[in-house]
């Protein structure tokens, strides 16, 4: 029939034509169901229109009767259990409450809310719920870099190993000062930049995202991965520090590397996080410890995109833009003063890190 | 003694395994918070893996459609060999197209699955043409750090291998190698599903997700409307009543066949069920009229049961009475003898018993009779393989009620 048929049969819980019908039939258990069957009708009609995502076209008298309706559904279900062998009419309202379960007990916000809710609390939160992997983390960065150090001032040979073909261009054991420092200032004039912060920020989320995704082997590849992608800071610091460049190095890589390096600290100890809830589940089974933090780290790896996103800006325009070392560590200074205020001072009492 | 963190349970408090008939694996109930018990069934591995591939042909798709359609755009601006560099409209223009491209790619990535998944259907178009969704395994409600969760690590299964060779290629590397291990890392987690119940894969394992069945059904008439229902011919005005006798040789089981065989409507199988129920209960039916005969006896089949349920008594098939007859019938079987067959075993000899093949039934009653050493003789299968199939099932289930399998 259509749909106006249905709804306006929908306002009265029993027409006479069904009530003439339920007397009709020869079963009891069949008139149980063509009494009830309009209820039913009209929860599948809105049930369908929500899954389709049309909301707007649904009444606020419907989307008010969703609940009642589909509790009606859920006793109709278990009475009909006891009482009838109608298999496809046991099938149909098996299938129908469980869609109208998955919608009332659906997630309740859209993404764009969640993201905002995380905004306001809850990413921070979860960060510091997760504390203890962010300082394992933490080592394992710093850790890294004095490895990197270490090697290459043993040997320099080390240097071409640890840092990739594209940043090894002119940055090379035995290069200059001059053209050291031309890598670190007088960029201000190119072009392309924007192209180059998209890029970077790609390429930054795959390596968070994969930092993230190895904990589930109870986090030894996250803490590989940290310790591997910081031998090339150390590298790096090495290099320059030979020239007596260390700290034009450090503000030509704080203006985006305070909020970048701390998102991959961030990744990294999710993924930590995972792992350690996987290897020491105390009381909760393996399975139970896994699920538990996989969603507590979830939240933290949103939150490490976004961070992305503002680090590929920083590093695309601002570094370039800023020329003057002092500028450039007063600039990441402050981003890294802000973010830790964010995580650790700034909190609001009503959301907890489960967002519940 | 020390627990390793994959042993969470002493022997001891082993959980008792139930009896679970091969069909019933995938099912698993979840109680709502109404209390009422609700089947979920696993999605089955084949059909994941089809939505799966559907997706990725959906993504790649659209990857190729959109770079297409910016390289169209890209030539309408006017490209020039390195004009990206410049300070001119052009290439601010070609700029925004590349970062465009970029931001695109990384959606397509990361971005589709979450997108949908998140949904009011809880699913990706491939899983929904594959009738999937995805469900919190604790019946509660499905989060969004879950399906972030489950999502994320989605990118170590699939495209790690693809970047890893990608990179061992443009690098120069050993191709071969690169291509080996990606091969054997992409083995670990494709093949991660069949080694657990629930066919987990890795991200469902860390976000505490698992992918379920999404049936949806159409309600279908009632049965018991017409005129037949209420043992009258239309066709040739005589009237089915059943006696009491001749509607309790059959159970649920069989009555649920016959609803299906009433639904489909097909002539042939109404003939052939019709006749078949004849030559039970001793009836000619006139040939033409099966359709209120069956419509009768469907009725009354079912209001006698029911009837039987409201007051606790259920019978789930035919081979109940005979269940019962069987366990004080001639043939005993002693512990050794119901030794040497198992669950499947059981489950096999119950199909041999609903095909009701005289040939297959000797058969099975002469492989059996030989195991356990007794001779049967071929008239005598039938019984001999109900009274067999009756005391197995009841050994089987005080075995699973004492926690051994």
């Amino acid at each position: 029939m259509s749909t106006l048929a249905q709804r306006v049969t929908g306002w009265f819980s029993k027409t006479e034509e069904q009530a003439a019908a339920a007397s009709e039939a020869a079963l009891r258990s069949d008139r149980f169901r063509l009494e009830r069957e309009t209820d039913w009708k009209r929860l599948e009609a809105i049930v369908t229109r929500m899954e389709k995502g049309r909301l707007r076209g649904i009444s606020d008298e419907d989307l008010l009767a969703l609940p009642v309706l589909y509790r009606t559904a859920a006793s109709s279900l278990s009475i009909a259990r006891e009482t009838s062998l109608d298999r496809a009419t046991l099938s149909y309202l098996e299938a129908l409450t469980q869609r109208a379960w998955f919608l009332v007990y659906g997630p309740r916000t859209t993404l764009w809310g969640w993201f905002r809710r995380c905004l306001g609390g809850g990413w921070g939160a979860a960060v510091r719920a997760i504390w203890i992997d962010l300082l394992i983390a933490l080592a394992a960065m710093i850790a890294g870099t004095v490895v990197g150090w270490l090697l290459v001032s043993s040997n320099p040979d080390w240097y071409y190993s640890l840092v990739g073909a594209n940043f090894a261009d002119e940055r090379v054991p035995g290069a200059s000062r001059e053209v050291l420092h031309g890598t670190l200032f007088g960029h201000q004039k190119e072009n392309g930049l924007s192209v180059f912060a998209a890029l970077l920020f790609n390429n930054n989320a795959q390596v968070s995202i994969l930092a993230f995704a190895l904990g589930f082997a109870f986090g030894l590849p996250s803490i590989m991965l940290l310790v591997h992608n910081t031998t090339m800071l150390g590298a790096l610091l090495w290099l320059y520090h030979g020239q007596g460049l260390t700290l034009d190095l450090i503000g030509w890589l704080s203006v985006h590397g305070t909020t970048e390096l701390f998102a991959i600290l961030l990744a990294g100890g999710a993924g930590i996080h995972i792992g350690r809830a996987m290897a020491f589940p105390g009381e909760a089974t393996v399975l139970e410890a896994a699920a538990a933090a996989g969603r507590r780290a979830a939240q933290v790896m949103a939150g490490v995109v976004f961070m992305l996103i503002v680090a590929a800006l920083l590093e695309g325009f601002a570094r370039q833009l800023v020329d003057i070392t002092s500028t450039r560590l007063a600039l990441g200074g402050f981003m890294l003063v802000f973010w830790c205020g964010y995580f650790f001072v700034w909190r609001r009492g009503r959301v907890s890190a489960e967002g519940h | 003694m020390a627990r390793l963190p994959w042993k969470r349970k002493a022997a001891g408090e082993r959980r008792a395994p139930r009896y679970v008939p091969a069909a019933d694996k995938r099912l698993r109930r979840v109680i709502t918070p109404e209390g009422v018990a609700l089947p979920f069934a696993i999605g089955s591995r084949a059909a994941r893996a089809s939505a799966l591939l559907l997706d990725l042909f959906f993504i790649v798709g659209s990857m190729v459609g959109t770079t297409l359609l910016l390289i169209w755009v890209a030539g309408g601006v006017g490209i020039q060999g390195d004009s990206l560099d410049k300070n001119t409209p052009v290439a601010h223009a070609l700029q925004a197209l590349a970062i465009g491209w970029i931001i695109a790619m990384f959606l397509y990535r990361n971005a589709y699955f979450l997108f949908f998944e998140l949904g009011p259907r809880g699913a990706t178009p491939g899983k929904r043409i594959c009738g999937l969704r995805i469900a919190a395994r604790d019946g509660g409600r499905l989060t969004t750090e879950a399906v972030i969760a489950r999502n994320l690590v989605r990118d170590i299964e699939l495209f790690m291998p693809l970047v890893f060779f990608a990179s061992a290629y443009s690098s120069g590397a050993d191709t071969d190698e690169a291509g080996w291990a990606g091969l054997a890392w992409f083995a670990i987690f494709v093949l991660f599903p069949f080694f657990n119940r629930d066919a987990l894969r890795c991200g469902d394992v860390i976000a505490g997700t698992w992918v379920v069945d999404a049936p949806r059904r159409k309600l279908e008439k009632a049965m018991s409307l017409g005129e037949g229902a209420r043992g009258r011919s239309t066709l040739t005005g005589a009237a089915y009543r059943f006696g009491e006798a001749e509607l309790a040789v059959y159970g649920e089981y069989e009555l649920q066949v016959l609803e299906r065989v009433l639904r489909d409507g097909r002539e042939e199988a109404l003939a052939e069920v019709a006749a078949t129920i004849c030559a039970k209960i001793g009836w000619s039916a006139g040939s033409g009229d099966e359709r209120a005969f069956l419509e009768a006896y469907y009725t009354q089949l079912r209001e006698r049961l029911e009837r039987g349920m409201r007051f606790g008594q259920r019978k789930a098939d035919k081979f109940v009475p005979y269940a019962r007859q069987a366990t004080s019938s001639a043939w005993r079987f002693t512990a050794t003898e119901l030794s040497y067959y198992g669950e499947q075993q059981l489950d096999v000899l119950e199909q041999v018993l609903r095909a009701d093949d005289p040939e297959t039934l000797g058969d099975v009653a002469a492989r059996i009779g030989g195991k356990i050493g007794r001779d049967v003789d071929t008239a005598d299968a039938r019984p001999f393989l109900e009274a067999y199939y009756a005391q197995l099932r009841e050994k089987l289930a005080g075995r699973v009620v004492s926690g051994v399998r």
